[in-house]
């Protein structure tokens, strides 16, 4: 008798045990605002996995958190030149992806991308350009060059929102100054450093986030600009939110889908990677985001407002994309924004 | 043979273990990792090659500049100044807001000064984060000062005093976040204060000022000191407050740890400076230490 409720207790325990571990969870940690939650709730429907969500403002901020160890973020979503890093430092995973069953929808020309030249780490999330954003109904100009930004005119003066990122304003400084991305030449770094210095004094806060809600209100009225983040700023908050492509050109940038080594459920996020390949659910978070995507048939899924968007038209002016800086390059950078926030 | 005492001291070793365990796992080895960081290498790319270099506290002072000179730079020495002087002017406000808060409620009845004690913490009840929002809702353009101000013609109607992102939007932040912290141990002092030595001083001829000046305030320094401590070091560390409301635009010791952490990726410098704002800390203490050691002697004599 004691036997048999012995037994039934080890059993009734095995059974709790078993439905913790089925009560799976995946952890993400996505850039601020970048997440659909639709998509979230369709990918937990259909798998069982529970998503978790953790976010951050930078890739600077997603490298560090990961250098520091063990993090048990499952998926994470760096931009093309902090992939190239990550891989570097050893802080991702290679996972099959090129046995995916939904691989084949990845657009051929962003297969094999250069910072994954063998399609061992990363599956494509979105892609779109770093720019300037205005209030057309309370700033003159139309941008047609980066001098709006860098050397704003007295209507933007305490009314400028820049990027809180080294990274980000400096190759867009690097762009007006035609200066080449990662230069490890001391005196264009002065020069960049003069020229962020001027802009200061127009500057009312470094922030990456809230930036369109910032437009919306009048708080500012220009502001850094990723183009899918305007665009939901225009369509939610406010029509008169325009994103500009300037005449020397705007920063490209891809963002990938990765697993960091020290995940804690790897299993689960190869489901998300391969959940992220198909068509139509990649197109709900483009459809929140408003990013343009890398997967075939992606736009059959789009909603009407979409369509035509001059947020995710092709540029006109160049589009360069931003590269992972030598050490010398990086020194530079970082001497730069502690000059300048000093 | 083992004596009563040595059993007893013993038994004291082993009541104690778990303190020491917790301030040696949570505490010490922490601390030494970071000032074990500090005397490495940085990885450019964030974390540390494990040679031992002094980089990280030659970069407080010196810097090679633009053209590979190593010269004299001050802007380190700017950012902890800056951060002395912001701290230091929150502290005294916190005292000049909180000693008059802190002596209402100790003269109200038993009953009044509970409810009073509990409104003053009330605030920590709510995030932190979301008490800091709510003062970019009142500071920031068009918000609940200026709007009035636009009502009644003081200001245009797209005008704003501009108070938002400003180094006095960053003392009242940390005011405001760190008042309670001077409040309480005040009021614990105030508490404890007999005030029939107010009104002695009153029956020798004392007015009301001279008695809180020779009466009260020297009975209450401990009090205030404490408070000082409480305030004035986690105003040096803020990174929150000053990032929120300052708008990020110039660097305090709080926010410049954090900078070397996420962008800049200067694990070693970000320890050193770890390391300097321990240093703080620990003065502050000792001055602490010394001035109640002081008050002791001298109420004892």
């Amino acid at each position: 008798m004691i036997k048999t409720v012995k037994t039934g207790a080890i059993a009734a325990v095995m059974g709790l045990m078993s439905s913790a571990a089925f009560a799976e969870e995946l952890h993400l940690y996505n850039w601020t605002d970048y997440t659909s939650p639709e998509l979230l709730e369709k990918f937990e429907a259909e798998t069982g996995i529970k998503v978790v969500v953790d976010t951050y403002d930078s890739n600077e901020t997603l490298l560090a958190k990961l250098q520091t160890g063990a993090t048990g973020y499952d998926v994470v979503f760096p931009s093309q030149h902090f992939v190239e890093i990550m891989v570097k430092e050893d802080l991702l995973q290679k996972i099959d992806i090129k046995g995916m069953s939904n691989y084949a929808n990845v657009v051929e020309k962003f297969q094999n991308p250069p910072w994954d030249p063998t399609q061992e780490y990363s599956v494509p999330w979105h892609w779109g350009s770093a720019s300037v954003q205005y209030r057309s109904d309370l700033y003159d100009g139309k941008v047609e060059s980066l001098k709006e930004f860098f050397e704003p005119s007295d209507q933007v003066n305490g009314r400028l929102q820049v990027f809180k990122s080294a990274d980000e304003v400096f190759t867009l400084a690097s762009l007006y100054l035609d200066v080449p991305f990662c230069t490890e030449d001391p005196q264009d770094a002065k020069r960049i450093l003069e020229l962020l210095k001027g802009q200061k004094e127009s500057v009312l806060l470094y922030s990456s986030e809230s930036m369109t809600d910032r437009l919306a209100n009048g708080e500012v009225v220009m502001a850094s600009a990723w183009n899918g983040d305007t665009m939901k700023g225009r369509l939610d908050a406010n029509e008169n939110i325009v994103y500009a492509f300037p005449k020397e050109g705007v920063v490209g940038w891809f963002d990938s889908i990765v697993v960091p080594k020290g995940a804690s459920n790897v299993e689960a996020a190869k489901k998300f990677l391969n959940f992220m390949m198909a068509p139509e659910n990649i197109a709900i978070n483009a459809n929140f985001a408003r990013y343009a995507t890398a997967i075939t048939g992606a736009e059959d899924h789009f909603e009407a407002d979409m369509v035509g968007a001059p947020e995710l038209a092709t540029p006109t002016v160049p589009v360069v994309f931003a590269e992972a800086c030598s050490d010398k390059g990086q020194k530079l950078i970082e001497k730069v924004w502690t000059q300048l926030l000093k | 043979m083992s004596t009563a005492f040595e059993k007893s001291a013993r038994t004291r070793w082993l009541a104690l273990s778990p303190t020491y365990l917790i301030i040696g796992i949570f505490m010490m080895i922490p601390l030494c990792i970071m000032i074990g960081i500090s005397f490495m290498e940085q990885n450019v790319y964030g974390g540390v090659h494990p040679n031992v270099s002094f980089a990280a506290y030659q970069q407080i002072l010196f810097e090679t500049d633009f053209d590979e000179n190593l010269v004299f730079d001050p802007s380190y020495l700017v950012i902890i100044g800056r951060s002395l002087l912001l701290a230091g002017i929150a502290t005294v406000v916190t005292v000049l807001v909180g000693f008059p808060v802190a002596y209402y409620i100790a003269r109200q009845n038993e009953r009044r000064r509970n409810l009073l004690i509990f409104l003053v913490t009330l605030p920590f009840w709510t995030n932190m984060l979301i008490r800091i929002f709510a003062w970019l809702l009142i500071l920031g353009r068009g918000g609940v000062i200026d709007a009035p101000l636009r009502f009644l013609g003081v200001l245009d109607a797209d005008g704003s005093l501009g108070l938002l992102y400003s180094p006095g939007a960053v003392v009242l932040g940390l005011t405001y976040t760190y008042l309670p912290l001077m409040v309480l141990p005040i009021y614990a002092s105030l508490e404890k204060l007999d005030f029939r030595l107010v009104e002695a001083a009153a029956d020798l001829y004392s007015n009301k000022w001279g008695a809180i000046r020779h009466v009260v305030i020297p009975l209450t320094g401990p009090g205030i000191a404490a408070g000082a401590i409480l305030v004035f070091i986690p105003c040096m560390g803020d990174f929150i407050t000053v990032d929120m409301l300052g708008g990020a635009k110039n660097l305090m010791l709080g926010t410049l740890v954090q900078f070397q952490f996420s962008t800049a990726r200067n694990w070693p410098f970000g320890s050193a400076v770890a390391a300097i704002l321990l240093i703080f800390v620990i003065c502050n203490m000792l001055l602490y230490a010394r001035f109640t050691r002081a008050e002791r002697q001298r109420s004892g004599s």
